[in-house]
């Protein structure tokens, strides 16, 4: 079966400076990857080029078999559910108008839209009753993130982007939020990519985990696996477990 | 001028009140139509060619300093634009309401939260979609506020464009320097203030209207 997504050998260098390095490797559907790296360890960017907010300048990443380059960039986005710090929800868009943005642009009728997006809040626990009309600013941060992945899943993606969403929570939130996650990617066997700095985070809720250092591939294992590698970056995460 | 002088002179005071006061609404409402109408695309513009943005916005701001009379005075000679008249004015105060609209246009639209930007493209937005939908939603408030600064400022200005025979309040005000007649003056400094006031008031509460996010 073809990967959902490939990199094959991708680097990605930006005046002079390599901010990844030879990347391989390949998502299988339903499958949660977690990139797990410091700031600055090339996370961001390398999940970025699964959508193609950017481009490898080596190697390529192919998603559902063919490379990101190869894609209408427009088509290519709206199939892939994209979630960030923060949310980046738009400011004067309604909790249901930021919902139903990419149903509607993708031109589906309007009673359509509405359905799915009172069904999406429901799903995120955000009653719609109480929150369609309401403006992101009149949230909380966990109830603006619960918006987020509820828009980024409104057109039904195959595949979903998370750039550490949960970073900006307080523990307890991200608790919540992080459970949410996992019931619902038991409820629909989504495939997901998944970036953090927590190792506990990746623990949770990684099938897989990849450990990048310096742009590079240090490690790519299950959790359990993980907890067993012996590079002194992985022993450098693996040491934040037991601070408990 | 001197036609539109002798039709002034005919009417009494308050019918040349009136009469001008419509002169300067009409020039201010003219100039700054078609300097929105070209800063506006030319602030999305440079948004997107970051380049141009030096020459642009530094084009703008030289403009800005001349003095306007001096202003009237360099594009009268000049063909087709140029020449004793209304539309003279009118191009000098469209070159001095250009700057505001175009600097807080491109402010505007760089200001917004760069992961609004960033979640807006991930959704697969065009360019055409991302400025309809987010870019100048948000930056409404920001242009809206230039276009205030401009329509004030042109109000002001415009009243040094009887100087080359535009007409205009500033007729009373030219012709109550030569004849040192306060009440001349009055009559062409008060509804000028005025139109700028209702001005201010009314386009600030628009700008209201957009909630400041």
């Amino acid at each position: 079966m073809t990967p959902i997504v490939e990199f094959r050998g991708v680097s990605y260098r930006i005046n002079g400076h390599h901010i990844l390095r030879n990347l391989s490797f390949s998502l299988a559907a339903g499958e949660t990857l977690v990139l797990l790296g410091r700031s600055g360890s090339g996370k961001t960017t390398a999940l970025k080029m699964v959508n193609g907010l950017l481009f490898p300048t080596e190697g390529e990443v192919c998603v559902e078999g063919m490379p990101t380059t190869s894609w209408d960039p427009i088509r290519l986005k709206r199939r892939i559910g994209y979630v960030i710090q923060e949310a980046g929800l738009f400011p004067h868009f309604t909790v249901a108008d930021n919902v139903g943005l990419v149903p509607k642009l993708e031109g589906w009728p309007p009673s359509r839209v509405r359905a799915r997006t009172g069904e999406l809040l429901e799903q995120v626990t955000l009653p719609p009753s109480e929150f369609s009309l309401r403006y992101p600013r009149e949230l909380s941060s966990g109830q603006r993130q619960r918006v987020g992945v509820a828009r980024a899943l409104a057109a039904d993606p195959a595949l979903l982007l998370f750039d550490e969403p949960f970073g900006a929570l307080d523990p307890v939130t991200r608790l919540e939020l992080q459970n949410q996650f996992l019931a619902l990617r038991e409820q629909w066997g989504k495939t997901a990519m998944f970036v953090t700095h927590d190792v506990r985070e990746a623990m949770r809720l990684g099938s897989r985990i990849g450990l990048l250092h310096h742009g590079a591939l240090e490690a790519l294992a299950p959790p359990e696996e993980f907890r067993r590698q012996h590079g002194d970056e992985a022993q450098a995460f693996l040491a934040c477990l037991d601070l408990k | 001028m001197s036609q539109r002088g002798a039709q002034v002179m005919s009417s009494g005071l308050p019918g040349e009140i009136v009469q001008l006061t419509m002169e300067h609404l009409w020039l201010v409402l003219l100039s700054i139509t078609i300097a929105v109408g070209i800063a506006l695309p030319m602030g999305v513009l440079l948004t997107r060619k970051r380049p141009l943005q030096g020459w642009v916005l530094g084009f703008a701001n030289v403009v800005q300093t001349i003095p306007s009379l001096a202003l009237f005075g360099f594009l009268i000679p000049l063909p087709l634009i140029g020449g004793i008249g209304q539309h003279t004015a009118i191009m000098a105060l469209i070159l001095y309401a250009l700057l505001p609209v175009l600097r807080n246009t491109f402010t505007g639209i760089l200001g917004i939260d760069p992961a609004v930007r960033e979640s807006a493209l991930a959704m697969g937005m065009t360019d055409g979609q991302l400025l309809r939908l987010v870019e100048l939603p948000l930056a409404a408030r920001t242009i809206l506020a230039g276009v205030r600064v401009a329509t004030v400022t042109t109000i002001g200005t415009a009243t040094i464009a009887a100087a080359i025979g535009a007409g205009g309040l500033g007729v009373f005000i030219f012709r109550g320097l030569a004849s040192v007649d306060s009440t001349l003056l009055l009559a062409g400094a008060i509804p000028a203030a005025a139109m700028a006031l209702l001005a201010d008031g009314g386009l600030g509460w628009i700008e209201k209207k957009f909630s400041p996010v």
